[in-house]
């Protein structure tokens, strides 16, 4: 990608991403700024306030999105194991792409937990409840750390990616509990109010806009960051190999001059 | 976003809530980014651009 200026015989400055990053990328990452920026200004700003929970409805358009995408990301995660374990080339890009979005989706759970209690603060007029909705959210997060250190467990990477292909499969059955579990036992936490099973949407207008244009502009962030988290793991694997290459030749060059 | 925006945000009830939610959202994924960007770039300067699938 580096372009060298001939002339002078060094690097030429370029305008091309380093690291991780292309182009493509790039345009991503703006987009999701401007995306970003849109969000504040609906959810902060434009937006009404509601006639129950008044202004901290506003709250709603981060908090929504985020679990959406920590949903998203760990249905990736296991599709991505799924594909690495039944798949016939046992790709290791698979795996790192389930890494990857495992570490973007705790990131957003904990956002999801940590911006839920504040909201819970104002509505409930408590942080925390060990109700059915918290609890399971919760077990589903402690559930994605464990995977995220299973990962770390060591050996080669086809055993890493064996193993934490199982577990990402198996961990992704907990998302269906989380979401029904307002309806499977009592909840102190709302039922869904977009994704209702009767199609009736109880929102206002620019209300459901500015929930759209948070999760317009998560998604875009996910994408982004999964792009670039799975190539750094890619570069990481890489460096990993390499350094176990050359520590197997230096011992061979040791044991060849000890041989008599 | 203009000014009268600005003030009316700061001025809600339970703002403290409202915007912390937002900065604890926004600082918390921005830091992952950066992290991930960060990381990113100090290994790429090991490998040579042919390895890196994405070039």
């Amino acid at each position: 990608m580096t372009t060298t200026d001939l002339d002078a015989g060094t690097p030429a400055r370029t305008s091309a991403p380093r690291g991780t990053g292309t182009r493509a990328t790039r345009v991503l990452g703006i987009a999701t700024v401007v995306a970003m920026a849109w969000l504040v200004a609906f959810g902060l700003g434009f937006s009404p306030a509601d006639r129950d929970q008044e202004e901290s409805v506003r709250i709603l358009y981060v908090h929504v999105p985020t679990i959406w995408i920590a949903y998203l990301a760990f249905v990736v995660t296991a599709i991505s194991s799924g594909c690495y374990l039944f798949g016939r080339k046992k790709s290791l890009g698979f795996d790192r792409v389930a890494g990857a979005s495992a570490e973007i989706g705790v990131v957003f759970m904990a956002v999801t937990l940590i911006v839920g209690a504040l909201w819970g603060r104002l509505t409930w007029g408590v942080f925390w409840q060990w109700d059915a909705r918290l609890t399971t959210t919760a077990l589903l997060f402690v559930t994605y750390i464990g995977y995220l250190a299973v990962r770390r467990l060591g050996g080669s990477h086809h055993q890493r990616a064996k193993r934490s292909a199982v577990l990402g499969l198996l961990a992704v059955l907990e998302i269906p509990l989380v979401h029904w579990s307002v309806r499977l036992w009592r909840s102190l936490h709302q039922e869904a109010t977009v994704l209702r099973t009767d199609g009736d949407i109880s929102m206002d207008g620019l209300m459901l806009f500015s929930l759209f244009v948070g999760v317009i502009a998560f998604t875009l962030l996910y994408v982004w960051l999964l792009l670039h988290r799975s190539r750094t793991m890619f570069l990481e694997d890489l460096i990993e190999d390499r350094g176990l290459d050359q520590a197997l030749a230096a011992r061979r060059a040791e044991a060849e001059e000890v041989r008599p | 976003m203009s000014a009268a925006i600005v003030g009316a945000i700061v001025e809600m009830d339970d703002a403290g809530f409202i915007i912390g939610s937002y900065v604890l959202t926004f600082a918390t994924v921005g830091l992952f980014a950066w992290r991930t960007l960060r990381r990113g770039r100090r290994l790429a300067e090991q490998v040579p651009d042919e390895e890196k699938y994405w070039l």
